[in-house]
């Protein structure tokens, strides 16, 4: 029997949601745990070399892997908060105890809070070959490009012009790698639009419209057909074209990664406009399953922006539903919520709020 | 059309671009933001107050342009390396372009480098004029391009390595 | 192929060592995935598949899909998307489900 770890607060995930949860919980006083099952935590922030949106106040302006370091130091440096790295949650339990896999051993953590911010996970698509290696998703790409300096290949065919599929062209670009075209089958652009202008004025072209028929290829990608859709979103005959390209690069989409809120018996809705399946959960992020909060991607496909603040909200209300805080905590939860509208108050935050509104209809627990 | 190929059309640009009278006064930012997204850096990098503040964190930045002196700060912070300096009165029959950039290598000072349009079409080679690094942290470069008056608002890219294609 | 050049980024590679694929001897950073090695001089088909023999690649690259299984140090199905590189390391090609020794 593995000696059980006791904390107050667990956090599930080290992306931008699980640090700063970690120090808004922390800086009230509560002790925290963050498990992170790569060597290293940021999420999805160390592999982004752009800098980013929003205001001041999420550090606009900044590089993601800036960010993420500045998140990493940031917990590190207050001694209320544990990050163990290489540790990945494996369930939750009913009588509330949570194991956990890191580095060949089994662990069990018995938290008083729990907070999951385990992030996205990326879609597919259906096509012909869609196995053959050369074929990534964006992530994948991300990891050998920005983490340890390795180009994909020669020349890439991306399909998806959201933000992913736009950041990732650019990325490529920097690293020297020739993009052959951004593909889209819906009729406009998904991502930022000077994304996609910074990109286009380097010579990529963007097809929107457009989707992948089949990739080709002996032993890995040697080309790809891609063709023009309808309004009806039917391909055009005699519009395929065939692209000589040695990576296809998928960024298609991304899925909230809920499988622990699944077991952890959180009631759980399917919202397209938030990417997936979500736990139902109250506005200040606390699940059907009391005590078990989410934050970040998991809540809902968003941004790091947004990540960051629902993780600080989520951090502040699992400290004060442990008594801490009582004086700054509702101040500090008010700023946080004000934060959040104002960051979905336009076009690009419709959606989110959309789902949320389906998402919170029947109301979660209250804080 | 900018939703569906990615290129700013000669309207959206005019939405943006200064009088005639103004470029003839020197220096001036070209914003080319043209969708609301959360974003204000720009409002914040801008000390002469030319880059009103935004109410909403997702309106599109407003510019004053008589009280934009072209410092270019705004340039090298803003994310979506939207925004360009162009100083018609460089001399009597060329401007200066400047263009943030982030790729590698980076142009020398009077080397010669292919000029893009916001399509990524080439349209001709054009000397560096100056080289300023954006520092350590921020690493976005500005590359003041010296470009024929009638381009100068149509250069909006370079490349390194002389041209590929003929067109 | 490595990046020798990047706008934003400066790579901090471990130390050089040597490792072998299939018996060819190969040099990677120590640090790095046993993937990204394998990349960094181009191999990029890792395996079969065990029904339809189709040829199996990195796909997700955080260990997340499983389609990057070989045998490491003569363990079957190690995920090399997540697995680091060492000095001396045996990385072989995965026949069928591979089996524990
Ligand atoms: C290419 C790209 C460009 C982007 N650009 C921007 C941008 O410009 N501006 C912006 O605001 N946002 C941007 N984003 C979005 C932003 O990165 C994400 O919204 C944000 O990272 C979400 O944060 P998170 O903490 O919820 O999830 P993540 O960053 O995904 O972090 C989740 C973490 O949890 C860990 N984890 C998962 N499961 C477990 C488990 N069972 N046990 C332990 N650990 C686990 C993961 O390893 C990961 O580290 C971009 C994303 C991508 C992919
Ligand atoms: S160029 Fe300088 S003065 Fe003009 S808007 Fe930008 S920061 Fe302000
Ligand atoms: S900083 Fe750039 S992208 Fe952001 S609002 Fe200003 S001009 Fe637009
Ligand atoms: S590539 Fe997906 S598990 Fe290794």
């Amino acid at each position: 029997m593995p000696k059980v770890k006791e904390i107050e607060i667990l956090i599930i995930g080290g992306g931008p949601a699980g640090l700063s949860a970690a120090s808004a919980a922390a800086d009230l006083g509560a002790s925290v745990l963050v498990l992170e099952r790569d060597d290293k935590p940021g999420g999805q922030l160390v592999k982004q070399t752009h800098k980013f949106f929003g205001s001041k106040k999420q550090y606009a302006g900044d590089r993601g892997y800036q960010i993420g370091n500045f998140l990493i130091e940031q917990c590190e440096k207050n001694p209320k908060v544990e990050v163990w790295n290489e540790t990945t949650a494996l369930g939750i339990y009913e009588d509330g105890v949570v194991t956990a896999e890191g580095q060949g051993k089994h662990l069990k953590i018995n938290p008083e809070k729990i907070i999951v911010a385990t992030g996205a996970s990326e879609k597919m698509i259906a096509f012909p070959n869609n196995d053959l290696p050369g074929i990534y998703g964006a992530g994948a790409v991300q990891t050998l490009m920005n983490v340890y300096g390795i180009v994909p290949g020669q020349r890439v065919l991306m399909i998806g012009a959201g933000n992913i599929g736009l950041i990732v062209s650019y990325q490529l670009l920097q690293a020297g790698v020739e993009v052959a075209g951004i593909i889209e089958a819906a009729p406009t652009i998904g991502g930022y639009l000077v994304h996609a202008s910074k990109i286009r004025r380097a010579g990529v072209p963007i097809l929107t419209s457009h989707t992948i028929i089949e990739a080709y290829g002996q032993e890995s990608v040697e080309g790809a057909v891609i063709g023009k859709l309808d309004e009806q979103w039917q391909l055009i005959p005699g519009t395929e074209q065939d692209l000589k390209v040695d990576v296809i690069c998928l960024a298609v989409g991304l899925s909230p990664l809920t499988e622990l809120c699944f077991q952890a018996d959180c009631q759980m809705k399917y919202v397209p406009e938030l990417s997936g399946h979500v736990p139902l959960r109250n506005k200040y992020l606390e699940t059907t399953r009391l005590g078990l909060y989410v934050a970040g991607d998991v809540s809902g496909v968003e941004e790091a922006s947004s990540a960051m603040v629902e993780g600080r909200l989520a951090g502040i209300c699992a400290a004060y539903s442990l008594g801490y805080g009582n004086d700054v905590a509702p101040k500090l939860q008010a700023e946080a919520l004000a934060e959040l509208s104002e960051l979905r108050a336009g076009p690009a935050g419709q959606k989110t709020l959309k789902g949320i509104i389906k998402l919170m209809d029947k109301g979660g627990a209250a804080c | 059309m900018l939703n569906k190929t990615g290129i700013p059309t000669a309207e959206d640009v005019k939405t943006v671009s200064p009088s005639e009278e103004r470029f003839n006064k020197g220096p001036v930012a070209i914003i080319e933001c043209f969708q609301e997204i959360p974003c204000n850096p720009c409002t914040e990098a801008c000390k002469q107050g030319a880059i009103q503040p935004m109410e909403d964190i997702n309106n599109l930045p407003k510019l004053d342009f008589n009280q934009c002196n072209g410092c270019g700060v705004c340039l090298s912070r803003c994310p979506g390396l939207a925004i360009f300096i162009v100083d018609a009165t460089y001399s009597a029959t060329e401007a200066i372009v400047r263009i943030p950039f982030e790729y590698a290598p980076v142009p020398q000072v009077g080397e010669k480098v292919v000029g893009l349009n916001r399509a990524g079409e080439e349209l001709g080679t054009f000397n560096v004029h100056k080289v300023q690094s954006g520092g350590q942290k921020n690493k976005t470069y500005t590359i003041w391009l010296v470009v024929p008056k009638d381009l100068a608002m149509d250069v909006r890219g370079i490349r390194l390595g002389g041209i590929r294609h003929a067109n | 192929m490595r990046i020798t050049e990047h706008p934003i980024l400066d790579f901090k590679r471990g130390e050089e060592v040597t490792f072998f694929y299939d018996g060819q001897e190969l040099k990677g950073f120590e640090g790095e995935t046993i993937a990204a090695a394998l990349h960094a001089v181009g191999v990029r088909v890792l395996g079969h598949s065990q029904t339809m023999h189709r040829p199996r690649g990195l796909f997700c690259a955080i260990g997340n899909c499983s389609s990057c299984l070989m045998v490491v140090n003569g363990e079957p199905n190690v995920r090399i998307c997540v697995e680091k590189l060492k000095s001396g390391m045996r990385v072989e090609t995965q026949q069928g489900k591979g089996c524990l020794k």
